[in-house]
């Protein structure tokens, strides 16, 4: 304020009381950086061996409990190893499906089902939960039914889509679109629901309005929720595939996980169906981690809605 | 700069255009209990470059008025002209966190539609205005209160509106940065000719930040008072003539108060 360029006037009554009143802008930009020094909020590597300790030895500790315990139970003869194979018997399995080369293509058949039934859910799911959460006629008339249909169970699609489509891959991504348009419809609904009204209130005072206040305000504020109903979305895709392909038995089919599982229960062979339950269950797992969760990770950790543990 | 004590100075002339004016302007809300006022027939001009914090105590329908005022909602009866499509501060900070601090800036340049190769420019200017040249990358939770709410002001300048409304600005922070914010704002205000409309409930910021206060009656809010600070720059909250001025205006506003007590 007191700079050269005040005028007179201003400063003129004062300068008995603050002689240094020409070099109080000079003060006050020293004063600014020192608190801004202060308050700076610091930041710093998480090192590896914290990680390791934190991140990496729970889950591995109890898996391999998990496996103890299971070998002890063998080991007891509890019942009889036809109901229960040792977990060798398993890995067995896995090595000679690796080694006839069988093993990606279980994997990649029902993978490449999964994830394309997926795309094309996100493709159907994203402009509908933005229609209902926008529209209000939309929301009384299809919201409820929308959020209803999360609690049916998917396998209950199996019968009249085999009906209506017959036993083909359409039948699949029937099954697969009716168990994850409605998650990731709903994600992206509660998503907006759950935008600040300051965030709306801002953006209209910046001029943001219609399509641009959707595109710039709405959307970017709601990503976080609509992550979330992906990452649903992803379970319930892969869940209804699942349920899809133990029901439905052709050769046209091919052999994903599903149809595997389904041949150890024919075979009477219970390692088969360990093999395959495991599959399933890596699969699903490992397409979270990869894909969902360090996607959540980054956007929750640029907007400061993560903790540094 | 001297522009905005230039305007204070043609201040006298009637005709002068206004940054906000505000013309018998009543507003009511339906509550259960039927109509509520909230503000009754409140006249107020802001003149081109002028400073006027609006006061009052809770329920006086202050922060209402400055919704009106933006825009954000339609009086009941009475009219409302500014000039321009004015900035908004909140309280809150509001600055988007899915945006760098210098992307904010630059999406208020965008919606004005300021084209891309001038908008970086522009955000760094504005950053060096509120003194963070620094901070363009940085993410909103990496600032602190202070840095916010100057990155919420110059996304505020951004929109380069005639009249900057804000709604209690610095209340949710520390003593020793708001002290540091009013010399900012003030500062500010000096060199960028931009009206300011300032809501708030603490009187010594309103006397130290103003060239008019204007005190409003609660329930409904009616202009029950008006005062014109004279006290040269740069002010200190605890200059004598801004206790003076706020023991008087403090008076006032405890009249005002005490008459809800009595029936």
């Amino acid at each position: 304020m007191a700079s050269t360029d005040t005028p007179v006037g201003k400063t003129e009554v004062d300068k008995g009381a603050r002689d240094g009143g020409r070099d109080s802008n000079q003060d006050l930009a020293g004063l600014e950086a020192g608190l801004d020094a202060l308050d700076a909020v610091q930041s710093r590597r998480v090192p590896f061996r914290q990680t390791f300790v934190k991140k990496i030895l729970p889950p591995v500790t109890a898996v391999v409990l998990v496996l103890v315990v299971w070998q002890i139970l063998v080991w007891a003869k509890v019942t009889d190893s036809y109901k229960l194979p040792a977990p060798s018997v398993v890995w067995d399995e896995v090595e000679e499906a690796w080694l006839q080369g069988t093993l990606l293509e279980y994997i990649w058949t029902s993978v490449s089902r999964g994830l394309l039934g997926f795309l094309m859910a996100l493709a159907i799911g994203t402009p509908l939960g933005l229609i209902v959460a926008r529209v209000r006629f939309i929301r009384a008339a299809i919201g409820p039914i929308l959020s209803g249909l999360q609690s049916l169970p998917s396998v209950a699609w199996v019968p009249p889509a085999v009906i209506w489509l017959g036993l083909n891959d359409q039948m699949m991504y029937a099954v697969i679109l009716l168990g994850a348009v409605p998650s990731i419809a709903n994600g992206l609904v509660a998503g907006v629901d759950q935008v600040p009204p300051l965030f709306l209130r801002a953006g209209r005072t910046l001029g943001a309005t219609g399509l641009r206040h959707t595109w710039h305000i709405v959307m970017p504020a709601a990503l976080p929720g609509y992550l979330a109903g992906l990452k649903q979305g992803w379970a319930f895709s892969w869940r209804s595939l699942m349920a899809a392909e133990i029901i439905a038995q052709s050769p046209d089919l091919g052999m994903g996980l599903g149809q595997l599982l389904e041949a150890g229960r024919t075979n009477s062979s219970m390692s088969q169906v360990f093999f395959a339950i495991l599959l399933i269950l890596v699969v699903g797992i490992a397409i979270d981690l990869l894909i969902f969760s360090p996607l959540e990770r980054r956007v929750l950790r640029s907007r400061g809605l993560l903790a540094r543990s | 700069m001297a522009t905005s004590t230039l305007a204070k100075a043609a201040e006298d002339i009637t005709a002068a255009p206004h940054a906000a004016r505000i013309e018998h302007v009543s507003k009511s809300f339906a509550t259960p209990a039927g109509q509520q006022l909230v503000l009754d027939d409140i006249t107020l001009d802001v003149a081109p470059g002028e400073f006027v914090t609006l006061l009052g105590a809770s329920g006086c329908g202050k922060s209402t008025l400055l919704n009106l005022v933006a825009g954000l909602d339609k009086p009941s009866a009475g009219d409302i002209a500014t000039d321009g499509r004015p900035a908004l501060m909140f309280q809150e900070h509001a600055l988007f966190p899915w945006l760098t601090a210098g992307k904010n800036i630059e999406l208020a340049l965008k919606l004005r539609g300021i084209a891309k190769a001038e908008r970086r420019e522009r955000a760094e200017e504005l950053l060096g205005l509120v003194r963070l040249q620094g901070a363009y990358g940085k993410r909103v939770h990496e600032l602190s209160g202070g840095m916010r709410q100057r990155v919420a002001l110059a996304r505020a300048l951004a929109q380069d509106a005639k009249i900057l409304l804000m709604d209690e600005p610095f209340a949710a922070l520390d003593a020793i940065t708001r002290d540091v914010l009013h010399d900012e704002l003030t500062r500010i205000w000096s060199e960028t000719n931009v009206s300011v409309l300032f809501v708030t409930h603490n009187v010594r910021e309103a006397v130290r930040l103003a060239e008019r206060v204007v005190l409003l009656s609660s329930r409904p809010g009616r202009v029950a008072h008006e005062w014109r600070v004279d006290i040269p720059h740069p002010r200190r909250i605890e200059d004598s003539a801004v206790a003076e001025l706020s023991v008087e205006i403090t008076e006032q506003l405890r009249g005002e108060i005490r008459r809800h007590g009595q029936h």
